[in-house]
């Protein structure tokens, strides 16, 4: 048998799955989730292929990577928030020993500006700074400390403007970009805006500035080829749209820059942007050398955008039974100095504003303003997490204001199958919020009692606090977002798979970030194939297509439903073969424990002899379902579908001295199905670990733009002391059926309800009105 | 490129300071090299002191406990030195890591001199005598005349501290720290309070809330009359809270990206109190 089929099927289409178990009921977390029971397939619990090197030490990350005689690059960044550049001397720089080339804006040879969706951030700074941080020039060296000393010794001379740094005044200020100061606003109007409602609350909210704050610092190797192309090894979320980039600003062709994917410490979001993609091919094409650069820790902190800072306010209407009449809001986000992603954040928050409930009016009006602080775009959560703190405070405060049980107001309230969105949009695939809520609100409530062990205690090791100094709060919380990306994005992935000798070969740009591709698209391959070995081959652009971005909640959903539909496609070639082989219909045949077996016992087959040689071979594309731009109303199907989370947390509080210590975090997610429970249960601790961050640490600290924490020293995310265990009451299992297996993504939605859960806690336990996260000590104990 | 002297003796330390009397001195180097490593510092010469045994001792006597400036936070807390001087121990316990607390050493935390070194105000409430050595020989002082600024030292060029001598008075002793959250943190206020039952004092020294480490003599001795130093009564909330009001007025905080300057003073209060409850509560000590 050594047909070779080289089957394009594009674009796969999203019906069910045929082998995907009837759907599981609400909190069945255990053994009916697995689909391949037995096996190392889906919903099974398989170990990460890189779980153990990483715990050894023994993963290569990007910052590992080494050539030879490399040269090494550093960044000269901005020290001000805005100025001109008068002049830039880089000749104290080159005349230094060991320095092979010091770049700046001239030496762009193509487009002199990059950016996610809009072009508008110079590669190096070209005549203007607008942040603390923007790059003005790099330098490349033989060792990394003369690197360092060169950029020192460029003398550029700034003349410093008074920054923009307050975004509610951006749409009326000075432009300070050639593009204005509004990266978009929205205006949402539903349902009948004179409607008012019996009882109404308001209130005004503020987020701050969280990072990312990934363990692994930005880093990468590129290399020049003999053709004037050029080859980089990079940590990144989205290959192929950084190589558009890339080609655009080095002004060559997209396949002459080849992009692999080198081990990524962490993600988040922080690496959507490009950081230091186009300093490396620069500086490796300039010199004709391998270039590696490696961001110090706060180097860091300049190199990726952060989550927009909010101010909203909201007016609530509900009815005298607690069912909301409508929702106003207004809210803002900080964008910093160049677009990145604002205007997709801004729609979420805006899109999602009121929260998973029925809105019948709604008047949201949103707002991403450019401003001189540091840029802001993508974190996990996207715009919900913020909005989720406002609609969340919300909803406690109207329960308080209808003396109701904050958990009944949400069950009252809750979206489901069917209902209409403030956006218009109907929702079509399951959205189980109700269960959701009940299910994590009607745990055991835990029993901790208050503890001798100070450890224990707000203050944990610092000693200063005795149970007597506390008082405890429980808050709830539930959020929601959208799955993939909006308004008509095609944000679709490639994959492919190769069947030979026996062994399956699996080949997808998509960027595994620590989200657990790597094992899932191996336990995808295995259930469709029914072989246990499966390759997996680089993650690079010149093997495959886009996979889109490890973002938005969308890669086991995207590129788990291109790596099923390449196996299928494979499987059905192999199928037809052998069916047509043995003088059968391929409908009686299976792929099983490594044999073509036929469903009547009759006969079997080693499919290693089946696809002996060459084998077989199959590429894909997968699209989602499309959807439509938002209208001026802000009304349209604009996304493929939804995935909430709830949280309940349990506080200490020492309001005395305004020191919290989490006690106990109860959460139910909305997951579709489970496809691995450990790397779910991974998702879901360290989402709502980042969220206990936001609420009560997270924070980066502007002073007129300039950044005063950039470090770890200072931006402080939770410890083993901080966070406690997460108890998982339920997986609520009702399966997507647009979605390959039925499963949702799941990275996100722990990250949107756990802040603002945390602050309804700290509220609960010291009758303050706390309105801003993250929540300081001083807001306690001075509030 | 630096230069690198590892000394293996006190006498080898000495030698190599009194040749290179700029010379930095590395211990730990959990301070060191985080300014060496961020750019912030980049010293010609060095003198490694990791590896003099006669700065990692310390010795524990009736009413004086001697601490090696070699000496880890980790020991603090786990040899005998945690029994003999409790408040060093329960400070050495939110410093950093533990492999942060494996590497650094009191003699680091008093050679950075930071207002927020976890270390200084126990040392100050224990009437710590710092020794050094050097070009003029052995010199003694007390923390005031140690740290004499922000970072600042009175340490003179090719001078090493060797060790810090401190009482050990019979009473309990209180370490209390906040910090942004509950552990690896940097001080924003901080506060050690010791007891004297045979002088009949109580001594209290704060970190985080000023440029130096201030001692609140006015609180101290205002208290020590008011303590049932015979019949060993609890404190009265009135006087702790009183004292809580006089030991703040001691501090001078700023405002900065940790915190603010209301908040540190309201802090130091609320710890002054809650650490002296503690030190004349009948009954255990509520360690942990």
């Amino acid at each position: 048998m050594t047909t070779e089929p080289v089957v394009t099927s594009a674009p796969a289409t999203t019906t069910g799955p045929a082998n995907t178990a009837a759907g599981s009921s609400a909190g069945a977390a255990g053994a009916d989730t697995i689909v391949d029971a037995g096996t190392r397939g889906v919903g099974a619990d398989v170990g990460r292929p890189d779980g153990v090197p990483k715990v050894q030490g023994r993963f290569a990350f990007s910052s590992d990577l080494w050539a030879d005689d490399f040269l090494w690059g550093h960044t000269l960044r901005s020290p001000h928030a805005s100025a001109r550049i008068l002049g830039i001397d880089i000749g104290p720089a080159l005349a230094t020993a060991g320095v092979h080339a010091v770049l700046l804006a001239d030496d762009v040879p193509g487009r002199l500006t990059y950016g996610l969706e809009h072009a508008d951030q110079p590669v190096l700074a070209d005549g203007q700074v607008r942040y603390v941080g923007e790059p003005v020039a790099v330098v490349a060296a033989d060792h990394p400390d003369v690197a360092r000393r060169a950029a020192e010794a460029i003398v550029v001379n700034y003349e410093p403007t008074d920054p923009l740094t307050n975004p509610e005044a951006a749409p009326t200020a000075a432009p300070i970009h050639p593009n204005g100061n509004v990266f978009r606003e929205i205006n949402i109007r539903h349902g009948d805006l004179d409607a008012t409602g019996e009882v109404v609350v308001e209130g005004t909210y503020e987020v701050g500035m969280q990072d990312q704050a990934f363990m692994g610092p930005e880093s990468g190797l590129a290399l020049p080829d003999d053709d004037g192309g050029v080859e980089l090894f990079i940590s990144t979320q989205w290959l192929h749209v950084d190589r558009e980039q890339i080609a655009a600003c080095l002004g060559i062709d997209e396949e002459q820059v080849r992009l692999t994917l080198a081990g990524v410490g962490g993600a988040f979001g922080a690496r959507e942007d490009l950081s230091l993609q186009i300093h490396l091919c620069l500086l490796a094409l300039h010199t004709g050398k391998p270039v590696k650069m490696v961001y110090s820790r706060d180097e860091s902190f300049f190199g990726h955008v952060h989550r927009h800072p909010a101010k909203m306010w909201y007016r609530h209407h509900a009815d005298g039974d607690g069912r909301l009449v409508k929702v106003e809001a207004r809210i803002v986000l900080d964008g910093g100095a160049y677009a990145s992603t604002s205007s997709a954040v801004i729609a979420n928050a805006s899109c999602f504003a009121a929260g998973p409930y029925k809105v019948p009016a709604a008047h949201i009006v949103g707002l991403a303003a450019r401003t001189n602080n540091p840029p802001c775009g993508a974190m996990r959560g996207f715009g919900a997490v913020q909005t989720c703190f406002g609609h969340e405070s919300q909803m406690d405060k109207l329960a308080a204001a209808l003396n109701m049980d904050p958990v009944e107001l949400r069950l009252i309230n809750a979206l489901d199958s069917g209902d209409r969105l403030v956006t218009g949009q109907v929702i079509t695939g399951t959205f189980p919020v109700a269960e959701v809520i009940r299910q994590c609100a009607g745990a055991p409530a835990p029993d901790i009692p208050r503890s001798d062990d100070r450890r224990d205690l707000p203050g944990g090791s610092g000693r200063t606090t005795d149970a007597a100094d506390t008082v405890r709060g429980t808050g709830f919380a539930v959020g929601f977002k959208n799955l993939m990306f909006s308004e008509g994005y095609d944000d679709y992935s490639s994959a492919a798979c190769r069947v030979a000798d026996g062994v399956a070969t699996v080949t997808c740009a998509c960027a595994e970030v620590g989200q657990g591709f790597v094992t899932l698209a191996q336990q995808i391959a295995r259930t469709e194939l029914g072989v246990d070995e499966v390759i997996l081959a680089p993650a690079q652009t010149a093997t495959i297509g886009s996979a889109g971005s490890s973002s938005a909640s969308r890669q086991t959903w995207m590129s788990g439903g291109a790596v099923q539909a390449a196996c299928r496609a494979v499987r059905d070639q192999i199928l037809a073969d052998v069916a047509a082989d043995w003088g059968v219909s391929p409908d009686g045949l299976v792929l099983r424990d490594g044999l073509v077996v036929s469903l009547d016992g009759q006969q079997e087959a080693l499919l290693a002899q089946i696809t002996a040689g060459p084998g077989y071979e199959a590429d894909v594309e997968y699209h989602h379902a499309p959807t439509e731009a938002l209208d001026e109303n802000g009304q349209g199907n604009a996304h493929v579908s939804f995935a909430c989370a709830a949280h309940r947390v349990v506080a200490d509080v020492d309001p005395d001295l305004g020191l919290v210590r989490i006690r106990d975090i109860t959460t139910a997610q909305d997951v579709g199905r489970i496809l691995n429970p450990t790397q779910a249960v991974g998702q879901i601790e360290g989402g709502t670990a980042q969220g206990v961050g936001l609420a009560l640490m997270e924070e980066i600290v502007l002073d007129n733009g300039l950044v005063r924490n950039a470090s770890f020293t200072d931006y402080v995310i939770p410890t083993t002391l901080d966070m406690p265990d997460v108890t998982i009451a339920a997986w609520v299992e009702e399966p997507e059926p647009d979605a390959p297996y039925g499963a949702k993504g799941i990275g996100e939605p722990p990250t949107i309800s756990s802040s603002a859960a945390v602050a309804a806690a700290v509220r609960a336990a010291t009758g303050l009105n706390l309105p801003r996260i993250p929540i300081r000590p001083a807001d306690i104990a001075l509030g | 490129m630096s230069d690198v002297v590892v000394a293996r003796s006190l006498d080898e330390a000495r030698e190599a300071l009194i040749g290179q009397p700029d010379a930095t001195v590395l211990a730990g180097g959990t301070d060191l090299m985080v300014e060496i490593n961020r750019g912030l510092r980049r010293p010609r010469h060095v003198v490694g002191v990791a590896q003099v045994p006669e700065l990692r001792r310390w010795h524990i006597a009736d009413n004086r406990v001697v601490v090696g400036t070699g000496v880890t936070y980790t020991e603090m807390m786990t040899t005998s030195l945690a029994d003999a001087a409790p408040a060093l121990a329960q400070a050495a316990r939110t410093v950093g890591s533990p492999p942060i607390r494996n590497a650094g050493t009191l003699g680091g935390n008093l050679g950075t001199a930071s207002p927020a070194g976890d270390t200084l105000p126990v040392l100050a409430a224990l009437n710590a005598e710092i020794v050094v050595t050097g070009p003029d020989g052995e010199r003694r002082m007390g923390l005031d005349d140690f740290v004499v600024g922000v970072k600042q030292t009175s340490l003179r060029p090719g001078e090493l501290i060797v060790a810090a001598e401190l009482d050990r008075p019979t009473g309990r002793q209180e370490f209390l720290k906040i910090g942004p959250r509950n552990a690896m943190v940097i001080s924003m206020a901080g506060l050690a309070l010791v007891a004297d039952h045979d002088a009949r004092t109580v001594r209290c020294a704060l970190g985080a809330v000023a440029a130096g480490i201030p001692r609140a003599h006015d609180a101290e001795a205002w208290v020590a009359e008011r303590i049932d130093w015979d019949n060993g009564a609890a404190v009265t909330d009135a006087v702790a809270d009183e004292f809580g009001q006089r030991v703040a007025a001691a501090s001078s905080p700023i405002d900065d990206h940790r915190s603010t300057a209301a908040y540190r003073r309201h802090a130091v209060a609320v710890l002054a109190t809650r650490a002296l409850k503690r030190a004349f509560a009948p009954g255990g000590n509520g360690d942990a």
